[in-house]
């Protein structure tokens, strides 16, 4: 459900109006637009904001560890449109017990590299991503550094008795 | 004692000989351009005409380990990095030098995390650490004129100048003094 100060946002209006159960939630600070998305239909919100809604460019995906908060992963996308000159942000809700999302990567193929990183710090798996994996730490790696329960000095390496 | 006494004495003592090459390997330093943080900012200045390292013969930093004989760790080794760094000092032809530029790779610095590797002396084998964070183009200088006299004691006797080590208690001393932001290991 669309809440109301978004009435007089286009964009947030016109996803409205497409699919009324995609938005969940969403606010708008600094004069900036973020959308609540539903975790199951980003992939087709995604793919109906680059087609009809001309956001042609992905500028980035990355995540929030809300740790210990439920749910506690957020998937932020932010999104460009350069023929409107018009920027929207995307976030969605992942729960602590297998986090898994779709992958946008067939909508924006930039998306892979971006999705492989918040895999690689967050742990966070995207269904049909054609690479699944790390790209940040090397690839025997245990664990995903950048959970909010990550020790700072890991569980492998460690510099105790040096 | 005729004028030909002692004359001949210095053309053929093998000190001469050390000496002329420590004097030829001092006197031009090919540095490995190996800059990985902000370091490689002053190691980048020290090159530029206000510094000028030229002056003490080590102005050509090579792109290639084959053509280098020190290197200049300047900046933050990672734990990915490590690796590369020991492959990148294997490939350096004898006789090799390496300067640790800086507290990061010294210490670590202040990245005491499961990400950097606390010291590149636990890959290669550092002959001059330089404090500094980062360390001021005189600091490089004044760590490269120690270094060469540390090559100026070499004799080519000496298979592998670089295991000419420091005393262990020196180092551990330095390592303490440039320990910025290091905290106890929580397990």
């Amino acid at each position: 459900m669309l809440p109301d100060a978004f009435r007089d946002n286009s964009s947030a209006a016109a996803l409205e109006n497409w699919d009324p159960s995609a938005i969940v939630g969403g606010k708008r600070t600094f004069n900036e637009t973020t959308l609540e998305i539903a975790p199951g239909k980003i992939l087709a919100v995604c793919g109906y904001l680059k087609r009809d809604l001309q956001f042609a460019r992905l500028s980035s995906i990355t995540a929030v560890d809300w740790y210990p908060a439920e749910p506690r992963f957020e998937i932020v996308y932010h999104l460009h449109s350069l023929a409107r000159s018009e920027r929207l942000r995307l976030k969605c809700r992942l729960p602590e017990a297998a986090p898994e999302i779709d992958s946008v990567t067939g909508v924006w193929q930039g998306a892979n590299w971006y999705e492989r990183e918040v895999f690689d710090l967050f742990g966070v798996r995207f269904r049909e991503h054609p690479d699944q994996r790390r790209i940040m730490m090397p690839d025997d790696w245990e664990g995903h550094p950048l959970r909010k329960d990550y020790p700072t000095h890991g569980f492998k390496y460690s510099y105790k008795d040096e | 004692m005729s004028f030909i006494h002692n004359q001949f004495d210095k053309s053929f003592l093998t000190t001469t000989v050390d000496y002329v090459f420590n004097w030829a390997r001092e006197s031009s330093l090919w540095p490995l351009t190996f800059g990985l943080a902000c370091c490689a900012i002053e190691m980048i200045t020290a090159s530029t005409s206000r510094f000028d390292i030229a002056r003490f013969g080590a102005e050509v930093f090579r792109p290639s380990p084959r053509q280098s004989d020190l290197m200049i760790v300047a900046g933050t080794v990672t734990l990915k990095m490590g690796p590369v760094l020991k492959r990148i000092y294997d490939q350096m032809p004898e006789p090799k030098w390496v300067i640790s530029m800086g507290a990061c790779s010294s210490v670590g610095g202040p990245f005491n995390t499961y990400a950097v590797l606390q010291g590149v002396d636990k890959i290669v084998p550092v002959d001059v650490y330089i404090t500094g964070c980062p360390p001021r183009p005189e600091n490089l200088f004044y760590g490269l004129m120690k270094l060469q006299d540390k090559i100026d004691r070499m004799t080519t006797i000496v298979r592998r100048p670089t295991e000419v080590r420091l005393e262990e208690e020196m180092l551990e001393q330095f390592k303490r003094k440039v320990m910025v932001a290091q905290t106890p290991h929580p397990a």
